[in-house]
């Protein structure tokens, strides 16, 4: 008889993971890259796997990007892994956006402002021409930047339109804001755990959600209030000192997107505001972020809700990238038993239907 | 703390294994009732068992005997990784006897040899929902379990039979619990169904991504959705184990050529070769 029942899948699984170690290294006549070399030079990678691993470690996303093999939605997943075991010892303090140091803030509602505009280090308007000479070995420095733009002041936007009542306030909530990481999802969401969902959301489903309230599914009137990039303080108040310390600085990015309100009974008309915030430098998350976290309010602003990017449950159940890929890829596993199952039912009906056919 | 791996006996940590017996407790008060758990990230992928692995976690002792299953075997690659992962980080002895096992963790099967009381049967459960097919929002879902409006599933029934002659579910086919609750058994194949009801093993369900568990305590009434005129049909293969012969057990169709031929085993590695065992000792 030919079959023999498959045996040794431990030895095969050994085996697949000494070959993928191998192909993770490549030609092992080129230098093997350095955690610090990712960490530096593909800095907006390990953004987005601090962001998506909801974990703020240069270091060890870089790790994770090195040992993904560049794969950032795996890197994400051995951050979120590793996160979920350490212990928690305090929350921070709310951010201080406003108190940001500044590297890059853009207005497209204001031609000028206090504090002016100010590019930073941006991919905006580089003309997307491969540039040849990266690809030599010794690539020399680049020239610092001329000046920082650090000293001045820099008000919001929306503070600004705040000033005048046109811009609808947030009001703090003295609830404590609930926690994704140790309590699942329930509905209706409020907007701290929308916010907290879409923080750590996939950059490409919530950019493709954004994009969609654009081309008319949701009724999104846009503009981009502003977006700030540059490092706060993080603080926090042990519970033994009673006042805040400072524990470190980091890099985040904030967008602020300013949306025309038609007004309520309640509400008189006046601009509401979608809010995208995360870690590093990552513009493109930021404002996805912000233009679905408007979206997601249609609810508790009185609009109909009808397009996907409105819709709570669709939105934050789907934008985990660590979940969707778990599932997704669970289809590889085997599945020969509901296969066969399936096999024996769909015999079954076909006799059924030829059956009913013939007579 | 365990020296080997430096990770806490199970992987989980205490404050969460309590988190999840209590939702355990919960679970099996109210059988077949969705319990939300606050499911962590482990370190294998959502939808590969985290559900299973983490019920499983927080029900082991270092006294326990687990055996781990994937479509009824226990060399599947993610049953090999499964039983790997709890002999690293609980350092529990391990086995692939049915009757040996104080705890079997299975994805896909419930296994031929009856279980007794003692033993723990964990599931790994992707949908936890038995109505998402047919109603995808949770919220909705939710009503319809305070108010047991299982209409919806019936009227699916129904269609299925009134358009085909049968009901077109073969597997993940939905069982009432206790009289109460709608349930989804898992992606077992519907052959399997009947194992659940009145079984003396403590039957506990794991959806890790879902972020629900669910259980049937022993001997609760486990009923598959029929009707009168329409009783529930498990389905196997009209065929014997080529290895052990058996009528009874549920079988995987293998294609051994690509001309058609094909022959049929037993899913459940441990009853077939348990049963190869003893006629080989008869002769």
């Amino acid at each position: 008889m030919a079959y023999v029942a498959v045996k040794g899948g431990e030895r095969a699984i050994e085996a697949a993971h000494a070959w993928l170690a191998r192909e993770r290294r490549g030609d092992p006549g080129l230098p093997a890259l350095t955690v610090g070399q990712i960490e530096q030079q593909l800095g907006l990678a390990v953004d987005r796997v601090m962001a998506e691993g909801a974990c703020h470690d240069r270091g060890l996303a870089a790790l994770a990007i090195k040992q993904a093999r560049g794969d950032l939605i795996e890197a994400a997943f051995l951050l979120r892994a590793y996160r979920t075991t350490l212990p928690r010892f305090a929350a921070s303090l709310p951010l201080d956006t406003g108190a940001m140091r500044i590297r890059r803030r853009i207005s497209a509602t204001y031609k000028d402002l206090p504090g002016g505009q100010v590019l930073g280090p941006t991919f905006d308007y580089t003309h997307r021409l491969l540039d040849f000479a990266l690809a030599a070995e010794d690539e020399a420095p680049p020239p610092p930047p001329e000046a920082s733009a650090e000293a001045e002041r820099m008000p919001r936007v929306t503070g600004i339109l705040a000033q005048e009542g046109l811009m609808q306030g947030e009001v703090a909530g003295e609830a404590e804001p609930p926690d994704l990481t140790r309590e699942p999802l329930a509905f209706p969401a409020e907007r701290p755990l929308r916010l907290q969902s879409l923080a750590r959301g996939d950059e490409g489903f919530l950019l493709a959600l954004g994009y969609s309230t654009q081309r008319g599914y949701g009724n999104a009137h846009p503009f981009v209030g502003e977006i700030r990039m540059g490092e706060v303080t993080v603080e926090i108040v042990p519970p033994e000192l009673g006042f805040a310390i400072e524990i470190g600085e980091i890099t985040v990015t904030e967008c602020q997107m300013v949306n025309q309100f038609a007004g309520s009974k309640t509400e008189p008309p006046q601009f509401t505001r979608g809010y995208g915030l995360t870690f590093g430098h990552a513009e493109r998350k930021a404002m996805a972020m912000a233009l679905v976290d408007r979206a997601l309010r249609a609810r508790e602003l009185g609009e109909e809700a009808t397009a996907p990017a409105e819709s709570e449950e669709f939105v934050l159940y789907h934008c985990d990238n660590v979940e969707a890929t778990g599932f997704v890829e669970h289809l590889k596993l085997p599945h020969y038993v509901d296969f066969q199952s399936e096999l024996e039912k769909i015999r079954q009906l076909r006799a059924t239907a030829l059956r009913e056919a013939a007579e | 703390m365990s020296a080997a791996t430096g990770y806490n006996f199970g992987y989980l940590d205490e404050d969460t294994k309590r988190m999840i017996r209590r939702a355990l407790l919960k679970a099996v008060a109210i059988p077949g009732h969705q319990v939300p758990f606050g499911s962590r990230e482990m370190p294998l992928p959502y939808g590969w068992g985290t559900g299973g692995i983490q019920v499983t976690a927080s029900v082991i002792g270092p006294a326990d005997r687990l055996k781990v299953i994937d479509q009824g075997a226990d060399d599947t690659t993610n049953a090999v990784s499964i039983r790997r992962f709890f002999a690293r980080v609980a350092g529990v002895e391990t086995t692939e006897r049915t009757a040996e096992a104080s705890i079997i963790q299975t994805r896909h099967r419930i296994p031929e040899t009856t279980l007794r009381e003692g033993q723990i049967l964990v599931y790994q459960v992707p949908m936890p929902e038995p109505l998402f097919r047919l109603e995808p929002r949770v919220a909705e879902t939710k009503r319809m379990h305070a108010l047991a409006d299982y209409g919806l599933m019936h009227v699916k029934l129904y269609e299925d039979i009134a358009r085909h002659g049968h009901v077109a579910i073969s597997y993940n086919y939905p069982v009432m619990v206790n009289g109460r609750y709608l349930m989804s058994p898992s992606p077992i194949p519907a052959f399997d169904n009947p194992k659940m009801h009145r079984n003396p093993a403590l039957q506990l369900f794991g959806a890790g991504r879902e972020k629900r568990i669910y259980a049937v305590p022993p001997y609760t009434e486990v009923r598959s959705l029929d009707f009168e005129d329409h009783p529930f049909e498990p389905v196997r293969a009209r065929a014997g184990c080529a290895l052990c012969g058996s009528r009874e057990s549920y079988l995987d169709e293998v294609v051994t050529d690509d001309a058609g031929g094909r022959i049929f085993v037993c899913s459940d590695t441990d009853y077939c070769q348990g049963r190869q065992a003893r006629q080989e000792a008869a002769e």
